[in-house]
């Protein structure tokens, strides 16, 4: 009764009630039935890539875009959390202005997200946060991954288009040819275009993305500081269909993200954990027990 | 399942030094929390708006200005107009020892001075979530009174 209350006032554009049901997903009270859709277009997008090559920054400019013809877009932010203490600093919000601007903060909503327990760059449980937007009249979801390094491809088990965005001087020509997540990406935008080595850069990915791929992703340069590009970038964004080479590494990645909700989410996570530390019990033990039915 | 509190940390006003709300981020951070750091020179209204976005049960709020007598009240009341009386206000920064009433009486639950150990902060926060008359739109006129 009150979850209906709070998915009906959400709804309805009380953001209080939608930060609130979020929240009970996050905290795994609430289960959302998510309504596959399937059309052509995306509705969940994730942008992904290295520390500080300005994920935040650069979706800030592409949100002031996209809201320019009145498309309302849910950001789910995510930060790590610490692994001793399980806490976390959330601080991609300092970035965005749009949500401060008069005409535009309605057609926002920005939610920072801690990873928690999980390992990946996405805990999977964004992807039902990322369906709560959708089904309380968020046209598009936008999830900002943790800087994500080379082999990073967790985000794939939650979005329905990964663009990766690169920068300047992230070493020669070798990096661009290795495997990963680039090999995912549906789009790659190549930020701080005003730096040197931008355009070097994206000439390599290119380069790399060529071989032996007949229909290869775009890579754009951006520069999310100067403005550069963005109006390129935000319509190749929106109009983006998915290079179908990737479906396999998505099935993969959401059983891999489903596998380990299960593992953290198991009643006697903690006290298996601990009896581990004491070597009161051993390692597969451990595992069989974590397997087993939760009760 | 254990949930972390959701903390925002902001910065109201024209101040523009926020090295000591940082500390307090990361001091409640290394508690185990989700803290939200806002950035410099909010208004009251981004800031209601950030606790509202991000569902946060506790606001922070620093102030180096001098104008803690202004905004802090102005942001409580908003808070209570908004429906959102169930958060928990605390301030910090440079307040006066004269000033502190004012802002208990206007709904702020504790004023950190220089000095303070993060001990005390995470020590009121947990005793403030358990109390069910630390929210805002509470008038028990109950406030911290330091570690006992």
């Amino acid at each position: 009764m009150f979850l209906e209350q709070l998915v009906s006032h959400a709804r309805k554009g009380d953001r209080r009630a939608l930060a609130r049901l979020l929240s009970s997903i996050e905290n795994g009270e609430t289960v959302l039935e998510s309504e596959i859709d399937e059309s052509d277009d995306w509705r969940i997008l994730a942008l992904t890539g290295p520390p500080g090559v300005g994920k935040s920054c650069l979706l800030d400019r592409l949100l002031h875009v996209w809201t320019n013809d009145g498309m309302k877009i849910g950001v789910l932010a995510v930060d790590p959390s610490s692994p001793r203490s399980g806490g976390a600093l959330l601080g991609d919000r300092v970035r965005m202005t749009v949500v401060d601007h008069p005409e535009k903060k309605d057609l926002v909503y920005v939610r920072s997200v801690a990873t928690r327990k999980s390992s990946g760059s996405v805990p999977s449980v964004v992807q039902e946060m990322a369906s709560c937007l959708l089904m309380t009249g968020w046209d598009r979801v936008i999830i900002e991954t943790v800087g994500a390094g080379q082999s990073e491809v967790r985000c794939a088990a939650v979005a329905d288009r990964i663009v990766l965005i690169e920068g300047p001087a992230r070493g020669d020509g070798v990096q661009a040819e290795k495997a990963g997540l680039l090999e995912l990406a549906d789009a790659i935008l190549v930020n701080k275009s005003d730096l040197p080595g931008a355009e070097r850069h994206a000439n390599e990915l290119r380069e790399s993305l060529q071989l032996g791929n007949p229909t290869p992703p775009e890579v754009q340069l951006v520069s999310a500081l100067r403005g550069d590009g963005i109006d390129e970038a935000a319509s190749l964004l929106m109009e983006l269909k998915q290079t179908s080479r990737a479906e396999r590494a998505r099935w993969r990645e959401r059983i891999l993200s489903h596998h380990e909700r299960q593992i953290l989410n198991h009643s006697q996570f903690n006290d298996i954990l601990t009896n581990l530390e004491k070597g009161l019990i051993g390692f597969d033990e451990a595992y069989v027990k974590l397997r087993a039915e939760d009760e | 399942m254990d949930k972390p509190l959701r903390i925002i940390i902001a910065k109201p006003g024209l101040d523009g030094h926020d090295r000591g709300a940082k500390v307090v981020a990361r001091a409640l951070r290394d508690a185990g929390h989700e803290v939200i750091y806002t950035g410099l020179r909010r208004t009251p209204a981004q800031i209601i708006e950030t606790v509202r976005d991000e569902d946060a049960r506790l606001l922070g709020l620093s102030s180096l200005s001098g104008a803690h007598g202004h905004l802090f009240p102005r942001i409580c009341e908003t808070l209570r107009e908004n429906d959102m009386g169930d958060v928990i206000v605390f301030g910090g920064g440079i307040i006066p020892e004269d000033d502190r009433e004012a802002l208990f009486q206007a709904g702020v639950k504790a004023i950190f001075g220089p000095g303070t150990s993060t001990e005390e902060m995470v020590a009121f926060i947990e005793t403030a979530v358990e109390r069910n008359d630390a929210g805002v739109g509470s008038d028990t006129g109950w406030h911290w009174t330091g570690l006992s």
